[in-house]
């Protein structure tokens, strides 16, 4: 399975080693874990927890981008399902809640794949639709209010433990498995590379590149689902201005620190979800180390130049004509 | 009037143009000479180097080798600038100007009329009136050019290119999306341009058109320039024979003679199937261990017939039998279901997937075949890979290379393991051999009849004329979109499908003379 974990990845552990270590010099503690009640606390499971919505969100993005799309919905579709997850979690079962803002985000993702694979619209102007409209939708679940509930189940899936962990971070870890095994165990994997690397050879040599693209929207949309019942059940309420906000552009950030192309094609989940945890671990050791936010804004844009200079073509091009050159001489 | 003496340097010269991408020889030594007042006609199947030629002369290529000289004088080879203040003007088919800008403002961009530094539009739509006047044409100016027809649009931009001093006026595809009315109209403004002195090259594919205006046509194939000759002089069948045939030595089928192919069976048969205003509806039986050749000009309908067959284009009407079962075609995955392969003509866009490797583009059709869930397990691609990089002796030996590396002949094997891999009962190859060097090119042919041995049915376009006539049972000859003649057995040689080509044109054509 040299297509889950490639050798390009690389730059991505050495870059979240480096910020680890950035992060260990600002805060003395970072490294410090400690059980308590079962669970284990400290900064490096603070990151996983924190990380988790935008590791979600990324999972299901990597595979639209893959597909030379984008999901620019998964913020809102996040604030919609949070949304019915709370008004639903006083009245109902834990599964019963579950399926409705699951089943929501599946109905998300449908939406924005029709409009793309059935009716070939821009991705990007196809899930603006949504991005706008979804946040309204979910005020409209809300009544404009921010929805609290105390369903102790719903608060154990933001706040409980299993094995140590906090669910979120379970609950990611078993999606990430999830994922690699259906899109790596099945054919989907080369098929959703073939599609986003050429869709039209793609087409003639037989590939349902249509129903490619559906697939990978519907997913997208449940991943987001996920994501908005977790930040639901963390706060123990739905803000539906807030929640998932700007985080669709984090996700996206993910993907291509991840090393997955908007131009579409190869792909690397752990890669994309690696590219969560990178973020997330700038976030935490900003936090810790007494700077005022703001710095976070600024220097997520400098690693963001950073990762596009380096898949500039024009950068990868001059890398290989100095690989070149190295080898002729050699 | 400054028609030039003949002894004074013609318009345009071209000597000895090379210029390669790679290890493609786009042009070898071609030559192209214009004279001031004519309309030169520059024809060649596709891959001839028409484009490429326009593209050396106006400088958008720098040359390998030869000169270009334009009235006289020699034009530095990387000087998009020096072609254009020499007087050279090219427009393209998609028209390059800008649809959401008036008429008038087109004309004169870049050079609007101004005062104190504010343009003065009433002036610059005064002028515009004026000069499209020139043109037979009466239309408000001040309108967004993008509201206007094709064919507006292209005598603006040859209006514009005319003002901007143009002695050489290079127009490329012009009449492709003009309809009959549309191109009288062009031909009138051809006809008085040319007669201001101004050179004018043509390039288009119908022959039609070639001899209602040219004076002189030039002929390339595979980047080579097989001769210029006055229109006049030059018959049809003679024509064709320059563009299609390779020497004129009348090959003739080295396979199976028209007895035997009786005998086989039928693996797919297409009745009056076809596609309005695509290709009209045709009669077609191909039969197992048969090659079907398709051969005719470009535009012929030649592409499009491989595209219905396979089910990349839906038919409107007609039946389709696979094994003498109905069937339909409605997708390419329908093809794929019933033993169909496609190799396209444009491999780059419609062939392979550039980024994924070797391994990865030949197991894609066979993937796409088994469905999602039962995925071919790593070691089975392997083997796949292996085995067909082996008979097809595909270089270099690496599956996991991306095929986006390797060569044009290469990339077209990688096809063809693509499709052999899923055991088809069909082949469509779409110019096979086109863009790839020779040794490759013989290679395929070789494949071709091997395979068809091995009891393949294939149907192969191709516009090597005795590249078809040695591998086909039968020939298939199309014009203006339309099956016109089948030819089996003996009938196939060269000549006969040349003549088979050119005859209802030239019958055509000597009615629109008369």
């Amino acid at each position: 399975m040299t297509a889950l974990l490639p050798r390009r990845g690389l730059a991505q552990i050495l870059a979240l080693i480096v910020i680890l270590a950035v992060d260990r010099v600002v805060s003395p503690q970072f490294f410090d874990l400690r059980l308590q009640d079962g669970r284990l606390f400290g900064s490096l499971i603070d990151v996983l927890n924190r990380g988790t919505p935008v590791a979600l969100l990324s999972l299901g993005m990597v595979l639209v981008i893959a597909t030379r799309g984008i999901d620019l919905s998964v913020g809102a579709v996040m604030a919609i399902c949070g949304a019915i997850a709370a008004s639903l979690a006083d009245t109902h079962s834990l599964p019963v809640v579950l399926a409705a803002a699951l089943g929501a985000g599946l109905a998300c993702g449908l939406w924005n794949g029709f409009l793309v694979a059935v009716l070939g619209m821009q991705p990007i102007v196809a899930t603006l639709i949504l991005m706008v409209a979804g946040r309204g939708i979910a005020q409209l679940i809300t009544e404009g209010r921010i929805v609290t509930f105390s369903s102790p189940d719903l608060v154990w899936l933001g706040n409980g433990a299993v094995l140590g962990l906090p669910v979120p971070v379970a609950i990611a870890l078993g999606m990430v498995i999830l994922t690699g095994v259906v899109v790596r165990g099945s054919a989907l994997g080369l098929l959703i590379e073939a599609t986003g690397g050429n869709a039209r050879a793609s087409e003639l040599a037989g590939v349902g590149t249509r129903a490619m693209i559906l697939a990978v929207y519907v997913w997208c949309g449940v991943c987001a689902a996920l994501a908005g019942v977790i930040a639901a059940a963390d706060i123990m309420g739905a803000d539906a201005n807030n929640a998932g906000l700007w985080l669709e552009l984090d996700a996206i950030l993910a993907v291509v620190i991840g090393g997955t192309s908007l131009f579409g094609g190869r792909f690397s989940l752990v890669l994309a979800v690696l590219g969560a945890l990178i973020i997330q671990t700038m976030n935490t050791g900003i936090l810790l180390s007494g700077y005022p936010p703001e710095f976070n804004l600024l220097v997520k844009a400098v690693v963001v130049l950073a990762v596009l200079l380096l898949q500039s073509p024009k950068l990868t091009g001059f890398a290989g004509i100095v690989a070149r050159l190295r080898r002729t001489k050699a | 009037m400054e028609n030039s003496p003949d002894s004074a340097p013609p318009l345009l010269e071209v000597r000895g143009i090379s210029k390669s991408f790679g290890a493609v020889r786009a042009l070898q030594e071609v030559d192209f000479t214009l004279r001031a007042g004519e309309i030169h006609a520059l024809l060649g199947e596709n891959g001839a180097g028409k484009s490429t030629l326009i593209k050396v002369v106006t400088g958008v290529f720098p040359r390998d080798a030869g000169i270009v000289r334009i009235g006289g004088e020699e034009i530095a080879p990387r000087a998009a600038k020096a072609a254009l203040a020499a007087g050279i003007a090219t427009v393209y088919q998609e028209v390059n100007l800008l649809p959401n800008l008036s008429v008038a403002q087109n004309l004169f961009l870049d050079r609007q009329p101004m005062r104190f530094g504010i343009v003065r539009e009433s002036d610059m739509r005064r002028r515009a009136k004026a000069l499209l006047a020139d043109f037979g044409l009466d239309i408000d100016v001040a309108a967004l050019l993008g509201s206007y027809s094709v064919a507006i649009q292209h005598v603006t931009a040859i209006a514009r290119a005319v003002d901007l001093s143009a002695r050489v006026l290079i127009l490329d595809e012009p009449t492709a999306s003009l309809d009959r009315h549309e191109v009288e109209i062009l031909f009138g403004i051809m006809r008085q341009l040319a007669k201001r002195g101004i050179g004018i090259v043509f390039v288009s594919h119908f022959l039609d058109q070639v001899y209602e205006i040219s004076d002189r046509i030039t002929v390339l194939r595979n980047g080579r320039l097989v001769g210029e000759r006055e229109t006049g002089s030059l018959p049809r069948l003679e024509l064709i024979r320059m563009m299609l045939g390779r020497e004129l030595a009348e090959t003739t089928s080295a396979r199976a003679s028209a007895g035997e192919h009786r005998a086989r069976e039928v693996c797919a048969s297409f009745e009056n199937y076809g596609k309005a205003g695509y290709v009209a509806p045709f009669n077609l039986e191909l039969r197992h261990g048969e090659v079907v050749g398709l051969a005719g000009l470009l535009g012929s309908g030649r592409t499009e017939t491989a595209r219905l067959v396979f089910g990349a284009e839906r038919a409107d009407g007609g039946l389709a039998r696979v094994e003498g079962a109905p069937v339909r075609l409605q997708s390419p995955r329908d093809g794929v279901r019933h033993g169909f392969g496609y190799c396209p003509e444009e491999r780059k866009t419609d062939g392979i997937v550039a980024e994924l490797t070797v391994r990865e583009n030949i197991v894609l059709a066979l993937q796409a075949k088994r469905g999602l869930h039962r995925p071919l397990s790593r070691r089975e691609q392997d083997e796949i890979a292996r085995r067909y990089v082996k008979m097809l002796d595909i270089r270099p030996a690496d599956p996991e290379r991306p095929v986006g590396l390797l060569s044009g002949g290469n990339q077209q094997k990688v096809l063809l393991a693509r499709w052999l891999a899923t055991s088809p009962r069909l082949l469509v190859l779409d110019e096979p051999t086109r863009g790839i060097d020779v040794g490759a090119h013989a290679e395929i042919i070789r494949l071709i009849r091997e395979l068809c041995d091995d009891g393949l049915s294939l149907l192969v376009i191709s516009s090597e004329l005795d590249e078809i006539v040695t591998y086909s049972d039968r020939v298939v000859v199309l014009r203006d979109r339309a099956h016109v003649e089948e030819l089996a057995g003996e009938a196939i040689d060269v000549g006969n499908i040349l003549a088979a080509i050119a005859a209802d044109g030239a019958a055509a054509a000597h009615e629109a003379h008369a």
